[in-house]
């Protein structure tokens, strides 16, 4: 697997860095779980949206929403405007739906979920068993905890394995549970907010979710509840030629707060894999929501074989006044990355913010970047933007600012800054600048650049090798947006930043 | 994408012969003939790319905030013809005179085609076509094709009656001034210059008025090794017309293309400019500074320029300023695209709305696509109203409101008019500026 890439090396790198990282395989998570599964037929029609909808035991409305998004994405084409290159997608060609044997009886506790499930969190440094988080004390649930805790709600290809501290977060009126669950348990919240800010018909990829989507988390934090810890979502790939639909529903009702993390793994594979998910955010008056993301699903190998084809559609509603979101993402995997996050600022006074670092090396794309549609008074966006290049990547921001002539006095600062590394590699900026009153200001400022020479040789004088250097400099590139990052995801996101791009040519 | 402009001959079909497209194309061309005479070749090539390519539609990406239906219109409405109410811009700058009415030649109102360095003849000549500007005639509108469709600039390269053949071999004494008349009102002028920058040769071209009820231009500057093009056009329109403007320009090595327009009002006006940086150490700069008021008639003006970098350590500037009011709507989209091996590009971008009241509106797109690591590009936009601390200390310091808006709008154009090279120039475009906004005197 070692051929030799040809790339034109600057000066002061040596042969031996760049090999070593051609040889690298610095992807971690690339192994699988040997475990029996139930598949779906593969291929997509009426019957398979029927089969998902009644694995997930869902009423009959849930259904008829489902098939109505299946009728609808069967009249719509794949969209192209993305500066992505890949081959065509055949939709008939996956399973669209996977789920673990021993998964057939719903646990009752995480303590008969399969251990091999469990084992597989494990190595993937997620703690699914609460009592690890809790320093070894057993039953230990009602004592105080110590140092931070994060409730997880683990999705295994198709279905969710379990989520923990669901008693603790519900004693705080805080619903956290699978989405699938939440249909059956709460359908006035389901009925109420599914769809409302990203419709059924909302694009292609999204409306192919809302007909197939399987399992994903589902959150309420009621009025005035700060939610006691950081709810995390953990999505694991697993089964071959297994497309990941999941959908995320998170309502932040009047004077709430939430934090959210994701992270996402899939095991290496030669074979596209593909990943179409959707975030729907409604956040009402004065609420706020943090949504963060470390993305990284399996980039493809060096060549550009295999990887995870990644088309995400995630919006947030601010529908009230000051109310208040921040995406945060941090994208480092898969081979194809189509991502947008949005912020609909349509109550007064509300904010939306988009950090972002996608990070893009050997033969992955990204196609990245935010919407912030101002549509209420006094509303404000920040958009910071960090896109680094190497090796024969293409990355693109691409991104919206909208200023509607109800907006006034709205304000929009956006920032979006790409770094080359290596003469084979792409960066590119498509940002799309609307403003419709005179009221708002709206800044934009991009650069592009090499890692400076100078900041480099400042490191290596001071004894640094290359490889630190180049990790050093690059972190401090992404530096504004790694700040942004509640703290444990901040350690990742850095680590994972020096691995993604180790050594590769200064 | 499709492969647009394929140049093979035997695949050219003649225009009466061929079957006719359907819709807009078809409606549109039934107004025309290809002229006769020179280029003949290249007219039949470009009439078969514009039949590829058809004509915009709303939908099309790179209309996506202006809308291509007032240039697709078969023929353009009459218009009034206004009174000339103000002496000339470049009056009494030592210049020569050439007129075009309605898009032709006007040999009678114009100076003699002499000028010492430099050989012009028109379009319209029985014999153009032979020479230098045969190789030249359409070649860098059909290489600007590519990669995105400009239909009207192929249009034009098949159906434009008149223009100028410019070739100059040396610095002449003084610049060219392209002088616009209308003639009748129900005009649809289209005119098409082709220019050659010899090695090292300069030339300035001035550009000012108005041809048409509704006008459609192409210019296609060749700058040749160590040459210099400098061009400064100034375009107001008291009426509600229609416009579309397309520069092609290709830069060698150590070349230097400087171009920068002025408008004024008009009803649609779009502007394209497609450079193509090709050689070592080359210099390439586009400016634009506008006023649009949609009091009298709706305003929407739209620039729309794609540089290339496709050689090392050049430089590239697009500084775009737009002072808006009376809901008009501005519109800026400039990509600065670096080839792999353009090393050392130094590419920089602003594009900048002035609003001057709630109704009028600003849409940019500015992008970057970069194939090469040792490069520097940045751009800026940015969108927001007269600064009322700039106007308070104004005012505290005994300046009348409506004078300190002048001011502001003046400096807030500054950088824009900084890239006009001649100084005398340049003044008088911010005398006439200064006239222009005081008499219509912003709220």
């Amino acid at each position: 697997m070692t051929a030799t890439i040809d790339l034109d090396v600057r000066e002061g790198v040596d042969r031996e860095t760049v090999e070593t990282v051609q040889n690298m395989g610095s992807y971690k998570y690339g192994w699988d779980t040997e475990i029996e599964m139930d598949y779906a037929p593969k291929g997509l029609n009426e019957d398979i949206v029927r089969l998902i909808s009644q694995k997930n035991e869902e009423p009959q409305w849930m259904l008829e929403w489902r098939l109505e998004a299946f009728r609808r994405w069967q009249t719509m084409t794949e969209p192209k405007w993305a500066m992505l290159n890949y081959p065509v997608i055949d939709y008939q060609d996956q399973y669209y739906y996977a789920r673990p044997k021993s998964m057939e009886v719903k646990p009752k506790s995480l303590d008969e979920v399969d251990p091999k499930l469990l084992a597989t969190y494990e190595k993937l440094g997620i703690p699914l068993k609460e009592q690890m988080i809790l320093a070894g004390v057993e039953g230990a649930e009602d004592a105080p905890a110590e140092g931070r805790r994060v409730a997880v709600d683990a999705v295994f290809d198709s279905v969710s394995v379990g989520t923990t501290f669901k008693d603790e977060l519900a004693k705080a009126g805080v619903i956290f549970c699978s989405i699938s669950e939440a249909i059956r348990e709460h359908p006035e919240l389901v009925k109420k907010y599914l769809g409302s800010v990203v419709p059924q018909s909302d694009n292609f990829f999204a409306t192919l979710n809302s007909a197939v989507f399987s399992d994903g988390s589902f959150v309420y934090v009621p009025k005035g509840v700060t939610c006691p810890m950081e709810l995390s979502t953990y999505f694991r790939i697993n089964a071959e030629n297994t497309g990941q639909f999941e959908r995320t529903l998170i309502i932040a009702d009047q004077g709430s707060y939430v934090s959210y993390l994701e992270g996402c793994t899939a095991p290496k594979r030669d074979t596209n894999q593909l990943h179409a998910a959707v975030v729907e955010i409604v956040i009402l008056q004065d609420a706020e929501v943090k949504y963060s993301t470390v993305q990284n699903w399996f980039p493809g190998d060096e060549e550009g074989r295999g990887g995870i084809y990644n088309f995400v559609t995630k919006r947030a509603d601010c529908r009230e006044a000051r109310a208040k979101v921040m995406w945060t993402q941090v994208e480092t995997g898969s081979a194809i990355t189509w991502k947008y996050p949005s912020c609909i600022l349509r109550g007064d006074e509300s904010q939306g913010e988009f950090y972002s670092i996608a990070i893009a090396n050997n033969m992955q794309q990204a196609d990245t970047g935010t919407k912030m549609i101002h549509l209420g008074r006094n509303t404000r966006s920040r958009i910071v933007s960090k896109g680094i290049s190497a090796g024969r990547a293409q990355n693109t921001y691409r991104g919206l600012v909208s200023m509607h002539p109800r907006a006034a006095n709205s304000r929009n600062y956006t920032q979006c800054d790409s770094l080359l590394i290596g003469d084979k590699c792409g960066a590119h900026t498509v940002p799309y600048i609307e403003v419709k009153n005179t009221s708002s200001r709206v800044e934009h400022e991009a650069t592009t650049s090499k890692v400076d020479d100078d900041q480099l040789f400042y490191c290596r004088s001071r004894g640094m090798d290359e490889e630190e250097a180049v990790a050093l400099v690059v972190n401090g590139f992404c530096r504004e947006v790694l700040q942004a990052l509640p703290m444990e995801f901040a350690m990742e996101a850095q680590s994972l930043v020096a691995i993604s791009l180790e050594g590769s040519v200064g | 994408m499709a492969d647009l402009a394929v140049r093979t001959k035997d695949q050219t079909p003649s225009i009466e012969g061929a079957p006719k497209p359907a819709g807009a194309l078809d409606a549109r061309l039934a107004a025309l003939n290809l002229p006769q005479g020179g280029f003949a070749a290249a007219r039949q090539d470009a009439a078969a790319r514009l039949r590829e390519m058809g004509l915009p539609g709303p939908r099309d990406e790179y209309w996506r905030y202006t809308d291509p239906r007032r240039f697709n219109a078969p023929a353009p409405a009459a218009l009034p013809i206004p009174q000339a109410d103000e002496t000339p811009l470049f009056d009494g700058l030592d210049k020569l005179t050439l007129v075009f009415v309605d898009g032709a030649f006007d040999k009678a109102a114009s100076d003699d085609l002499a000028l010492q360095g430099v050989e012009i003849a028109t379009l319209a000549q029985a014999d153009a076509g032979k020479g230098w500007a045969g190789d030249l005639y359409g070649v860098l509108e059909a290489r600007g094709q590519k990669p995105v469709k400009r239909p009207f600039a192929a249009l034009n390269t098949a159906y434009a009656r008149d223009g100028l053949l410019i070739r100059v071999t040396a610095t002449p004494a003084k610049p060219i001034h392209v002088v616009h008349r209308r003639g009748t009102t129900d005009a649809d002028a289209m005119w098409h210059h082709v220019i050659r920058i010899e090695r090292g040769a300069e030339l300035t071209l001035l550009e000012t008025g108005m041809s048409g009820a509704r006008s459609n231009s192409v210019i296609e500057v060749d700058v040749a090794e160590g040459g210099t093009f400098h061009h400064v056009a100034s375009k107001r329109a008291a009426d509600p017309r229609v416009g579309i403007g397309h520069i092609f320009a290709r830069v060698a090595a150590q070349a230097q293309f400087k171009s920068f327009a002025l408008s004024v009002n008009g009803t649609t006006m779009r502007n394209e400019t497609v450079i193509d940086i090709a050689g070592d150490d080359a210099v390439a700069h586009v400016a634009a500074a506008v006023l649009g008021d949609g009091e009298r008639a709706p305003f929407h003006h739209d620039d729309t320029v794609f540089i290339t970098h496709g050689a090392e350590r050049c430089e590239s500037r697009q500084v775009f300023k737009k002072v808006l009011k009376n809901g008009a709507t501005g519109v800026f989209q400039g990509k600065i695209l670096v080839r792999p091996g353009a090393q050392k590009t130094d590419g920089y971008q602003i594009s900048q709305a002035l609003l001057l009241d709630e109704r009028s509106q600003f849409l940019a797109k500015p992008e970057l696509e970069i194939y090469a690591d040792d490069v520097k590009c940045s751009h800026g936009s940015t969108t927001g109203a007269i600064d009322d601390e700039a106007l308070f200390y104004l005012r505290s310091r005994g300046v009348p409101r409506e004078r300190a808006i002048v001011f502001l709008v003046l400096s807030f154009l500054a950088d824009a008019l900084a890239e006009v090279e001649d100084d005398g120039i340049r003044d008088r475009i911010y005398e006439r500026l200064d006239v222009w906004l005081t008499l219509n005197a912003v709220q």
